[in-house]
């Protein structure tokens, strides 16, 4: 029984992968963490530690695939917004060994700061983009993902979504494949976009888009079939709306001609083929509409009635469902009772014992006398330090902006100016935000929560672990500046007084709370019981 | 035949513990199984659920349609009431009595088991106290599995060897507090 996530790792495992690059991110993370509990990865000597971040695990990818062996980078959906510069480009310099860029999409936001679609991401870059409805097809895709990319040297975009990613079934497995050979790009002018090149590259690429179509339209993950009985309606699913579209028939068949889509780019003639038999379409779309605002928009004179989210038949946002595509088709909704008023929300919150939870009301009675609106956060577990009773911290927008916000808040003249930037994060994205920092002598505060580990996605290593001082050093934070304590209930006073020190002195400090998360610590305390 | 369950709890309270032990039994029929848990933020302290879906037939959604489960298995009262809209006229409810209070404003209790009692079909009891006094007091979560069991058609011996199975490497003393706690609540 494996997840999405899982059944991906695996397909690739036997697909002959040499390597995995990655960075947590909800719901990708256990493509990773499945690899690195693997005795068949450990084997095989797969490489599978997390990297700092998504864009350097992308070109650490691209770089494997130079050098000819098949590999994969795993990200969430706003990690491939890091990652966007290496994925772009790599449109043009293609791959020598099969590369797969595994973007996972949060729609409904479960754990997410926004739902972005990345089959966008893949229609920009023009790259082909394949995403399973199920855990087989997961499995699968990974194998016909690396002969794709082998076939056109081409890197392959795969899309998860949360339901997916997280949702177990059965998966068969296949033979395993060998890796590939180290083996240099038999063109070494293949990775080298220079403009005079790039030109080339990018006129290549765009002959290549109606191979692509051609493979989409003949791929064995999508279907369509076009001689149902009832052509009032004709429906377009793309990824997860084909399995909600079969159970709302459940053993029925469906009387209407269904187009699947889990490989992209969408075969327009089948589309179009379409359109002119039936009355009227329906898309189904798990994430943004962009194959309905595709065909709205261009290919057709609208004469025809196009449902889906663009005319409201849907919502416009958060995650599609069985009942949300019932409703839609005109079907009764199965719904049950309301929610009971009884019933009180219960967010997540910081865990009993969090060493965040010391460090935030030592610095809430730190900055009391500021007023409240003077913290930027970031991106982790210690963004729960918003809600109540903390009240803590006023910004998560991206991994790092709590340090690089600050500094331009502090330029405009607010003070006090603190940034709270978790340990990981820091590794991920917070150096070059602290060197603009040192460069300009900016007046804010760095608190750096080192819980030594990444704690929101569970508890993964990361590349800056017991650095954290050394770096700050080597980049240039004041010796003197460079504040360390122990977060617990009894140092408080102590944790307070480094606050106001570092506030009141005129220039970067970095304050860093050192303490393990509970989590990880209680797993380790079972580890060591066994 | 199919089963589709709703398991609810806050997180870190063992529910997917129950979705496995029911999920090996399926499988040991040779039914199919899908799966959908919360992983990610929810799991410091919010409300979760999963997902259980088995049938000796295809199962097409990994999320159960709303107003279509059989039944809300719940470690805890209030979260028991937060998938009402997916259950069934006559599905069960059956649920932990024991409220788990990590929010301020967590309702009056005897307000939670008003509700719960309207549901036509619903089971409520402390499942924490039945697991202490079976000493069993880490097996909550299997006390309320037991009690559900009969319910969704799986024999205590077929369930039984699904914790044998999965427990097996934690030692005899850990399968054995499990098959009491099971024990116990098929009893209720």
């Amino acid at each position: 029984m494996l997840l999405g996530d899982e059944a991906l790792a695996q397909g690739a495992l036997d697909a002959g992968i040499s390597g995995f690059y990655g960075y947590p991110g909800t719901p990708s993370t256990e493509i990773i963490e499945y690899v690195q509990k693997s005795r068949q990865a450990e084997a095989a000597g797969v490489h599978r530690t997390w990297s700092s971040n998504e864009k350097t695990a992308a070109e650490t990818a691209i770089g494997m695939s130079y050098a000819g062996k098949r590999t994969m980078v795993t990200m969430k959906h706003v990690g491939l917004n890091v990652a966007a510069d290496p994925f772009m480009n790599s449109a043009l310099t293609g791959a020598n060994g099969g590369l797969l860029i595994t973007v996972a999409d949060d729609p409904s936001m479960h754990s997410s700061q926004n739902e972005q679609d990345s089959r966008y991401y893949g229609h920009f870059a023009m790259m082909p983009v394949l995403e399973p409805s199920n855990q087989q097809e997961c499995y699968d895709m990974a194998f016909y993902g690396f002969e794709l990319s082998e076939k056109y040297h081409m890197p392959v975009m795969i899309r998860l979504t949360t339901r997916l990613s997280h949702s177990r079934s059965g998966v068969v497995r296949r033979n395993p494949l060998p890796q590939n050979e180290m083996k240099k790009p038999d063109d070494l002018f293949q990775f080298m976009l220079l403009p005079a090149v790039a030109r080339r590259k990018y006129k290549h690429l765009i002959e290549m888009q109606k191979d692509f179509v051609m493979e989409a339209a003949k791929s064995p993950f999508n279907s369509f079939n076009l001689d149902a009985p009832d052509s009032s309606k004709g429906i377009i699913t793309t990824g997860l709306g084909y399995n909600y579209l079969r159970e709302v028939f459940g053993d029925q068949p469906i009387p209407y001609p269904v187009i699947k889509i889990c490989q992209y780019p969408v075969p327009i003639n089948e589309i179009h083929a379409m359109y002119d038999k039936c009355d009227s379409l329906y898309f189904f779309e798990e994430g943004m509409p962009i194959l309905e605002e595709m065909i709205k928009g261009a290919a057709f004179k609208g004469q025809k009635p196009i449902h889906g989210r663009l005319d409201g038949t849907l919502s416009r946002d958060g995650e599609l469902n069985p009942n949300k595509v019932a409703v839609a088709l005109g079907m009764p909704d199965t719904i049950g009772q309301d929610i009971p008023e009884v019933v009180t929300g219960r967010p997540p919150a910081l865990c009993v014992g969090c060493p965040h939870a010391d460090s935030y009301l030592a610095l809430n009675e730190a900055v009391k006398d500021y007023g409240r609106g003077h913290v930027f956060s970031d991106i982790g577990c210690y963004t729960l330090g918003f809600m109540p009773p903390y009240n803590a911290i006023n910004s998560c927008v991206d991994m790092g902006a709590s340090i690089t916000m600050a500094k331009g808040a502090a330029d405009s003249g607010l003070f006090p100016a603190i940034a709270v930037i978790g340990d990981s994060t820091f590794a991920h994205s917070g150096l070059t935000g602290l060197m603009d920092c040192l460069y300009d002598k900016s007046n804010v505060v760095i608190v750096i929560l080192d819980n030594s580990t990444t704690g929101m996605t569970g508890g993964q290593d990361y590349t800056a672990f017991g650095k954290l001082e050394q770096i700050c050093l080597g980049l240039g934070v004041e010796k003197e500046h460079i504040r360390t304590f122990v977060p617990f209930k009894k140092n408080f006073d102590e944790m307070v007084q480094i606050f106001k020190e570092e506030i009141a002195y005129e220039g970067v400090s970095v304050v860093i709370p050192i303490r393990e998360c509970v989590q990880t610590l209680k797993r380790k305390h079972k580890l060591e019981a066994k | 035949m199919k089963k589709d369950i709703i398991l609810a709890g806050v997180g870190g309270q063992g529910i997917l513990t129950i979705a496995t032990i029911l999920g090996q039994a399926a499988l040991n029929r040779g039914w199919q199984l899908k799966q959908a848990e919360v992983h990610g933020m929810s799991q410091r302290g919010g409300d979760v659920q999963s997902h259980l879906r088995l049938s000796d037939g295809e199962i097409w959604s990994d999320l159960i349609p709303m107003g279509q489960a059989d039944m809300i298995l719940s470690v805890e009262p209030m979260e028991a009431l937060r998938y009402l809209p997916y259950l069934h006229d006559e599905g069960w409810i059956i649920t932990n009595s024991k409220p788990f209070k990590n929010i301020p404003n967590y309702p009056e209790e005897e307000a939670v088991y008003a509700r719960i009692k309207a549901i036509k079909n619903h089971m409520l009891f402390d499942a924490d106290e039945i697991a202490q006094e079976v000493k069993a007091r880490r097996s909550m979560n299997i006390v309320v599995l037991g009690a559900a069991i009969a319910k969704l058609g799986f024999s205590r011996d077929e369930i039984e060897d699904s914790i044998k199975a999965i427990f097996a490497r934690k030692g005899e003393t850990i399968v054995e507090q499990n098959i009491n706690a099971l024990n116990a609540g098929i009893k209720l």
